[in-house]
Parts: C-alpha cells; sequence; structure tokens
C-alpha cells in the first residue's frame, strides 16, 4: 500500500480532538502521548540548543541536525522535565540511529547514568561482574561501575510508555524477521497515528511477507485512529476485515456507527464475523480430533482384550500410567545421565514402555485372568483390585504427587492456521495414535499372529481345534493390549499430570469408547473415540465442559439401549458367550 | 412363614444383630465410665447402612445376575434427599440465618429455593423421596436398559457411566446440591440434636432395624416364586425367556426395590456422618460395594452384610495404622475372592463346616 500525501509532517496531530472524544479512554491516552511528543519535539529542540549553545560554536549549529543528531539527542537525556525527555527519545527514535535501541532499553531499565565529572552518557555493560560503565554513545569502556561517580537518568511511568513506542517504532527496522513482527503487532495493538510514518517507512523496505501484512494492518488501524480522507480509511476497513479475527473486530465495532463509514464497516464485520465461525468450528474439529485421539490412545488397547478375550481390564487405566512412569524414569536418567538425549527422551520411553505395561500385563493374564475365563464378572472385580495395588505401588515408590515430564523441543509451542491454534504436543499425540492404530491393523490383518487372535475371537473352541494354542495367543493379546495403554501413557505424559491417578481419569472414558464403538473392533474404537471427542467439544461451548460430558454420557447410555452392542456390533459365536 | 424367612444363617445373623443393638446403646448411655464411647456408635451405624447396602446390591447381583457397579448411586441419592431436609431444619441458625435458603445457596445469590427443594421441610415428604428418588432412577435406567436387554459387562458398564455422570452433574453448583462441598453442618434431625448422644444412639438402632428389615425383605422376595423365577433369569436368561417369563418385568422390579432399599441405606447415613457429597458417587465406591458382596458370599445375603463388615471394619483399622498398606489389602481382597473364594467368606466357612460334620456323620444337626 503506498503511503498516503497530507500524511507526513506535524499537521497530522491537528483533529486528533474530534478522535479523541469517540475512542475509548485508553486509545485517548495513547493520543495524549503522542500530542504530548508533538508539543515536546519543538521544546527539546530549544532546550537541546539552549543547553549545548555554550559548548559548541554556534556555527556549527546547522550541521548537528544532521552529523550530530543522534549524540546531541542522547547527551539531552538527563535535561529538562519528564515530557521534554519523551520529546527526546521520540527524537532519537526518529534518527533510526543503530545506537538507538540499546541507549532506550537502558534507559526504561534505569540502567542509563550520567557520570558526574564530564557529563558523558554512560550505560551498564550487559556482561561482566562487577558491571561496567560503557560509554553510550561510543561504546567505550570507561572501567567498573562505582555508584557514586555517576548520577542516574530518572524515568517515570509516563516516559516509560513513550520509550516503549520509541522502541517498537525501532524494532520496525530490525534485522530480525522475528523481531519486526513482534513490533508490527504492537504498533497494531497501540494503533497510534505517531507510528504512521514509521510504518510507512518500515512497509517500503520490507521483504517478508507475513511482516510486510501486519504492518499493512497496523498501518490501516493507525490510519483510522486519523481524520485521513474516506477513501484511505475505506481501504483500511478492507485490509482490517482480511485480517478478520477478534482484534480486527474490535477495533472495527465503534465505527460501526461512523456516518461516512458504517455501510463498509458493517459488511466487514458480517464478513469477519463469518469467517470467525468458520474457523470456530475447525477449532472445534480439531479440538475434537485431538480429544479423540487420547481417547483412541487409552481406549484402543482395552478394545483389544476386551474384544478378542471378553474380558474387561479395568487395571488397563494404571498400564496408562505405568507407562507416563516409565516416560518419568526414562526422562529422569537421560536428565543425569545424557542431557543432549533429551529431545529423544520419547523415542527411547515408548519401547520401554511398551515393554513394561505388556509384561505387566502379560503377569496379570498368566497370575489371574487366566483362572477367571468365562467369568467376566469376576474379571472385572479381580483387574480392579490390581489396579488398586498398582496405584497404590506407584504412590509409594514416586509418591503421591504429580511428577515433571518435559516436553522435547519438537512437541512444545504451537503454530497457527489462520485464526486457529494448533499446539504440536497435541498434533503429535494425533499422529501417533494413528501410527499405533495403523500398526495394530497391520499386526490383526497380516501377521500370523494377528490371524490367530481373530480365530480365538470368532470362535475359541474352532480355533482351538485346529491347533491354536488359546492360552498363547490369549497371553500375548492381553500383553499387546496393556502394551499399547503403556504408548497410550507416554503420549498422555505430555498433555496430563503424571501421578498415580493418571489411569482413573481414563477409565470410564475409555470404557465408553469401547462400549460406543462396539467390543472388538478396532474400527469400532477409532469412530467411537473420535465421534465422542468431537460431540464433546462441540457441546462444550453450549454446555460447559462438565455439563458437556454429562450429555455425551447420557447419549452413550440411550445409545446402548439401542444398539446393544455397539456401533459396530461383532458377528459370530463369541457375542453369545 | 417365619420359618421361611429365618435360616440357621438368618438367624444367627439376626441374634447378634440384636444382642449388638442392645448392647451398644446401653454401653454408650447407661453404663458409668461410657465403655462404648460416641464415635464407635457412629461408626457401627456406618457400618449398619453399609451392610443394608451390600443387601441391596445382593439382591440383584446374587439373585438375578445384574452386577450394578452404580448402586452407589442410589445410596447417594438417599442420602441427598435426606441431607436436603436436614438442611432445611437447619433454619435460621445457619451462618447466614435465612430462614428458608440454605447457606450455599444465600452464598451463590440465589433469590429463592428451588423447585425440586420444596417440600423437603417435612420429614414425611422427605423419608418418601429418600425412596422415590432412587426408585425412579432405576426404574427408567432399568426399562431402558433391560428392555433392550443390555446384559453382562455392557450392563455394567452403562451403569458406571450413570453413577459417573451423576457424580459430574452434583459437582456443578448450579445443580442446587451444594456443588463439591455437598450438604453438611447439620443441626437436628426431628428435634433431637445431631451431636448428642442419645440421638446418635437413636440412629444407630434406626440403622440395625433398617439392616434387619432389609435382609427380611430381601429373604422374603428371594425365597418367594418370583425369586425363584429371578434366580432363573440370572442363571440361564434365554432359557427363562423361551420358558414365557418376561424377563425384563422381573429384572425391573428386584433393581426398583434394590434401589430403594440403598436408598435408605444412604438416608441414615447422612446423619450419621454429617455430610454427605459428590464423592459418594464416584464409581470407586460403587465398585467397592461389588466386593464386600463378593467377599461374604454373593446370593446369601446374610454374607453381603458380613462382608461389607468386615470391609469396613479392615478399612478403619488400617487406614489409621498402616494408610500405605490399605489398597494392598483391599486390591488383594479384590483378587483373592474372585480366585480362592467364589463362594465368599460365608461360603468356605458353610463348606468347611460341611466337611466337618461329614467326617463326623454320628453327629446330627
Amino acid at each position: 500500500m503506498p503511503p498516503s500525501p497530507g500524511w507526513r509532517g506535524a499537521d497530522r496531530f491537528q483533529g486528533t480532538a474530534s478522535y479523541m472524544q469517540k475512542n475509548q479512554q485508553a486509545k485517548e491516552r495513547s493520543r495524549q502521548g503522542s500530542a504530548v511528543i508533538a508539543r515536546a519535539i519543538p521544546l527539546a529542540w530549544l532546550a537541546t540548543v539552549f543547553l549545548f549553545a555554550a559548548a559548541m560554536l554556534l556555527a556549527l549549529a546547522p550541521a548537528w541536525s544532521q552529523a550530530g543528531k543522534f549524540e546531541d539527542l542522547v547527551n539531552a537525556l538527563p535535561e529538562g522535565s519528564y515530557s521534554d525527555r519523551a520529546g527526546v527519545v521520540g527524537a532519537i527514535a526518529a534518527t533510526g540511529d543503530a545506537r538507538a535501541l540499546g541507549v532506550l532499553q537502558s534507559l526504561t531499565e534505569g540502567q542509563l547514568f550520567k557520570q558526574k565529572a564530564g557529563g558523558r552518557i554512560v550505560a551498564l555493560s550487559a556482561s561482566g561482574d562487577p558491571a561496567r560503565m560503557i560509554d553510550a554513545i561510543t561504546g567505550e569502556d570507561l572501567g567498573p561501575y562505582s555508584k557514586s561517580a555517576v548520577k542516574k537518568i530518572k524515568v517515570n511511568n509516563g516516559l516509560r510508555r513513550e520509550i516503549r513506542t520509541a522502541i517498537g517504532v525501532l524494532s520496525l527496522t530490525s534485522a530480525d524477521p522475528q523481531a519486526r513482527l513482534k513490533a508490527a503487532e504492537a504498533a497494531f495493538a497501540s494503533g497510534d497515528p505517531a507510528q504512521l510514518e514509521a510504518l510507512d517507512t518500515a512497509m517500503s523496505a520490507e521483504s517478508d511477507r507475513e511482516v510486510a501484512t501486519a504492518l499493512a494492518e497496523a498501518r490501516a488501524v493507525a490510519i483510522l485512529n486519523t481524520d485521513a480522507p474516506v477513501s484511505d480509511k475505506l481501504k483500511a476497513i478492507e485490509v482490517l476485515a482480511m485480517r478478520g479475527d477478534r482484534d480486527a473486530q474490535g477495533i472495527l465495532m465503534p465505527l460501526r456507527d461512523d456516518a461516512d463509514l458504517s455501510g463498509p464497516v458493517r459488511e466487514a464485520l458480517e464478513e469477519i464475523e463469518q469467517r470467525q465461525m468458520l474457523w470456530g468450528l475447525a477449532q472445534n474439529v480439531w479440538y475434537g480430533l485431538s480429544l479423540g485421539s487420547v481417547l483412541l490412545l487409552a481406549a484402543i488397547g482395552l478394545a483389544i482384550t476386551f474384544g478378542v478375550m471378553g474380558v474387561i481390564n479395568m487395571a488397563h487405566g494404571e498400564l496408562v500410567m505405568l507407562g507416563a512412569y516409565t516416560t518419568f524414569a526414562v526422562q529422569e536418567a537421560i536428565r543425569t545421565a545424557a542431557p543432549a538425549l533429551f529431545d529423544w527422551s520419547l523415542l527411547i520411553a515408548a519401547p520401554l514402555a511398551f515393554v513394561v505395561a505388556g509384561g505387566v500385563g502379560i503377569a496379570i493374564e498368566r497370575g489371574v485372568v487366566r483362572h477367571l475365563y468365562g467369568r467376566p464378572l469376576e474379571t472385572l472385580l479381580a483387574t480392579w483390585g490390581i489396579s488398586l495395588m498398582l496405584q497404590q505401588a506407584v504412590r509409594s515408590i514416586f509418591g503421591p504427587n504429580n511428577r515433571e515430564v518435559g516436553n522435547p523441543g519438537w512437541m512444545s509451542g504451537a503454530f497457527e492456521i489462520g485464526a486457529m491454534t494448533v499446539t504440536w504436543n497435541r498434533l503429535w499425540i494425533l499422529v501417533f495414535a494413528l501410527l499405533v492404530f495403523a500398526g495394530l491393523l497391520t499386526l490383526l490383518k497380516r501377521t500370523a499372529m494377528g490371524l490367530q487372535m481373530r480365530a480365538v475371537t470368532q470362535n475359541r473352541p474352532m480355533a482351538a481345534e485346529m491347533g491354536i494354542n488359546t492360552g498363547r495367543v490369549d497371553a500375548l493379546t492381553f500383553g499387546l493390549g496393556a502394551g499399547i495403554g503403556g504408548l497410550a501413557g507416554v503420549a498422555l505424559s505430555q498433555i496430563d499430570n503424571v501421578s498415580p491417578n493418571l489411569g482413573q481419569s481414563y477409565i470410564v472414558d475409555s470404557f465408553m469408547v469401547v462400549v460406543f464403538g462396539g467390543a472388538g473392533n478396532l474400527w469400532g474404537a477409532l469412530a467411537g473415540a473420535f465421534t465422542l471427542g468431537v460431540a464433546n467439544k462441540f457441546l462444550e461451548p453450549f454446555a460447559g465442559a462438565v455439563l458437556a460430558k454429562i450429555l455425551v454420557l447420557v447419549f452413550i447410555i440411550l445409545f446402548i439401549q439401542k444398539r446393544p452392542r455397539g456401533l459396530f456390533a461383532l458377528r459370530g459365536r463369541a457375542v453369545e458367550a | 412363614m417365619l420359618r421361611r424367612l429365618i435360616d440357621t444363617r438368618m438367624g444367627l445373623f439376626l441374634a447378634v444383630l440384636f444382642v449388638v443393638t442392645v448392647a451398644v446403646p446401653v454401653g454408650n448411655l447407661v453404663m458409668a465410665g461410657q465403655p462404648v464411647p460416641s464415635y464407635v456408635v457412629a461408626l457401627l451405624g456406618k457400618y449398619m447402612t453399609y451392610a443394608l447396602l451390600a443387601v441391596a446390591l445382593d439382591l440383584v447381583w446374587g439373585y438375578c445376575g445384574i452386577l450394578s457397579l452404580g448402586h452407589g448411586a442410589f445410596f447417594a441419592l438417599g442420602g441427598y434427599a435426606m441431607g436436603m431436609h436436614l438442611m432445611r431444619e437447619i433454619g435460621t441458625r445457619g451462618v447466614y440465618g435465612d430462614p428458608v435458603l440454605p447457606d450455599f445457596m444465600v452464598f451463590l445469590n440465589w433469590e429463592e429455593l428451588p423447585w425440586f427443594w420444596l417440600g423437603f421441610d417435612s420429614f414425611w415428604f422427605a423419608m418418601a423421596m429418600v425412596m422415590l428418588v432412587p426408585g425412579a432412577l432405576a426404574f427408567v435406567f432399568g426399562w431402558f436398559a433391560f428392555r433392550s436387554r443390555v446384559t453382562g459387562v455392557y450392563l455394567s458398564i452403562i451403569t458406571q457411566a450413570m453413577t459417573y455422570a451423576l457424580m459430574l452433574a452434583f459437582f456443578r453448583n448450579e445443580m442446587g446440591f451444594g456443588g463439591n462441598n455437598g450438604l453438611t453442618d447439620f443441626k437436628d434431625i426431628l428435634g433431637y440434636d445431631l451431636q448428642a448422644d442419645q440421638t446418635r444412639a437413636g440412629l444407630f438402632v434406626a440403622a440395625a432395624i433398617a439392616l434387619a428389615a432389609g435382609l427380611l425383605v430381601a429373604r422374603y422376595i428371594t425365597t418367594s416364586k418370583l425369586g425363584k423365577v429371578l434366580v432363573a433369569v440370572r442363571d440361564a436368561e434365554s432359557r427363562t425367556r423361551f420358558l414365557g417369563y418376561r424377563v425384563e418385568g422381573f429384572k425391573l422390579f428386584v433393581f426398583v426395590v434394590s434401589a430403594m432399599m440403598a436408598g435408605i441405606a444412604g438416608a441414615i447415613y447422612t446423619p450419621l456422618v454429617g455430610i454427605i457429597n459428590p464423592g459418594e458417587f464416584s464409581p470407586a465406591n460403587s465398585i467397592e460395594i461389588v466386593i464386600w458382596v463378593a467377599l461374604g458370599g454373593r446370593g446369601t445375603l446374610v454374607g453381603a452384610a458380613i462382608g461389607a463388615i468386615i470391609v469396613a471394619l479392615s478399612r478403619t483399622l488400617l487406614t489409621s495404622w498402616f494408610p500405605e498398606l490399605w489398597l494392598f489389602v483391599l486390591g488383594g481382597m479384590f483378587i483373592l475372592v474372585t480366585l480362592v473364594l467364589p463362594h465368599g467368606v460365608l461360603g468356605a466357612v458353610e463348606q468347611g463346616l460341611r466337611k466337618f460334620r461329614r467326617r463326623r456323620p454320628l453327629v446330627e444337626n
């Protein structure tokens, strides 16, 4: 967008009064601040001229406005009232000098001083202990810091605000695109017309597309805050409509009843509203998928044991918990032995968690469950007993409190798609859940062991007649289901508190998934998990988190009436057992 | 009639229960030096309500094969109905001194009593609700579930979902049941101070009577012709249906009766303990009830009561002596009972006795 003529020069502050009345208080304040700069700039210049007239030859006066400008402004910083100094700060920023940022930052942190002897402006060096003083202008080292040799240049809150704005303007021309983006966003948030010039300059030099957009948006807000011609403002409204988020909405809202702009503003608001709704929908679907992936991980192991063996494993939640604690233990070991490997900790923990949970699972099957085949209700009770013991065991070993499990670098942070925020850990968990699902499906459909498992599921006596060692298949199936619970624990450790109660909070939910999807059917578990996840997240905005969960539970209870064997009912003789 | 109801084990249990019911209040109130401290009276009363709850579950699980993992919900609903009455009884003695609204409603800035609190100022209305609310829930839930032939573990899991959903609901402040604090700070019941030893002893006796009555009602049902159908349903549901019985009707009947018994147990529990909160709805509580029944002996009624008392007693003792050990012991009970004692303690004892007798055939009973 080309900078509009007529927007340069001091006259841009005329007529701000009419805006002040319209805008909210916060904006009013910033406007007043900029008016202060406008008024203060000539004052500061006067002060500068006055103070240094004695030290400099009058003949040089025209020259300092070009060459010595930055140095003189910095030297003028300790002088005058706070509002004078505010003007100086603005002027320093306006020089665009490479040293300006450092000086202003020192000033706002209270680390800029005037040397009592010689009157040089000094800053504390960033490094070094004890702190050393450096000349703020030349960067010359002036020896160790001594409190008595210098006088601090004081700042108050009003001045700090000016400095912040000035730093923002300076950052617009920083070499780091991230810093520029941040500055542009800050400018957007402040909407201060005083920044227009800086924004225009920055835009003409900007090469990064993302930063350029942000700059254009910041410029649009600034324009709306001035009395620019209607045509300029219309363009600005278009830019904001393109941005289309809540901030843009908040800026346009007060302009709804503006005589010249109300039509386009209303249109833009409508457009934004619509886009917000679509993004809100997308965000809900994403949250739902994310919750679904967690449910899938927690439930899929359960689905296998329940489906193949008709066994309700109430200890499944605790196997998940064991997986999470394995992750914790692995991370602890890595922290002490090889901190460099931390980013790999989850990949190391996953197979270990599978083995630990799977091993415990096989032990449970051999020790207890095996003796209870054909008595599903008793199995339920016995495994519940095991779950209590596992909980207490973990509580005795690791303590009752939450354990800290860190996110590796590639799992922390977030990125944005449009108006939607996607956190990396949720995304990876979704990928992980789908990978586990695909792996399990391959195992069941493509391997000999899977064939045997399916045979036992469909007709146990017949499978036994065909020479399948059903006992061995049972143990392996139980171990497999348990091991997958352990894998789920690795994933859950990234988003949930790792405590002895971890499993308890998932057990009811994962049962719901299995019952809803239909036992013994992997696709059922997949459909069940994602349906329940998405349904839950769609109900939440209307009903609140707790009520949404209750509604989903009630829905499942009713659904079971209609289809007592779940969404994908298993056919075969096993059903009658 | 009496002979049908009271066999040897029932007779023995009722006799012991009678002795305890007389001895404990006497020891607490009459004898000098109070050999039975007041807290023991409340504790034993609590055990009695647990025992009644176990009998209720045994009625559906032991005789009809319905493994409900949601009986804690009926118990808690009964408790809440009683708690609501006790809250209304507080009157102006609450912290805020509001004559109508309980403290937590004043705290939440509620203007008037919600409709579902109306009538609870009357004791008899509350007593009716103690049975009607759990009964109605059981009726609706059972009607849907049994009609569509949801059985076995599926039924267990949806009963668990039911109590879980209720727990979440009662945790909400907006529900009007005191949120996660539940109902507490009761002052008196029917005008008697709840802190007084006499009231506590009275509640203890009420619990004992309710337990005895519950046992007899359950025994009456199970020894009737209807009881035989129930056992048939338990052992071969499809076959019973093919013989022309409407299985769902029988199941529904016994499920509702059992829920009402659980509600009564909860109603006596609340004033004895002095609080009722949503934690009572937690699925873990409901599963624990099952182990009481399994430990004592499924399908024996008296065994269920004994099992409840054994577990509750060991919990009281172990959690004060070795708090770390308690969950190991409870978990161990679940495993041992299912693996080693399929007929529970009572079954094992009776089997032992029978063996003992068979070895000496000359001794007739």
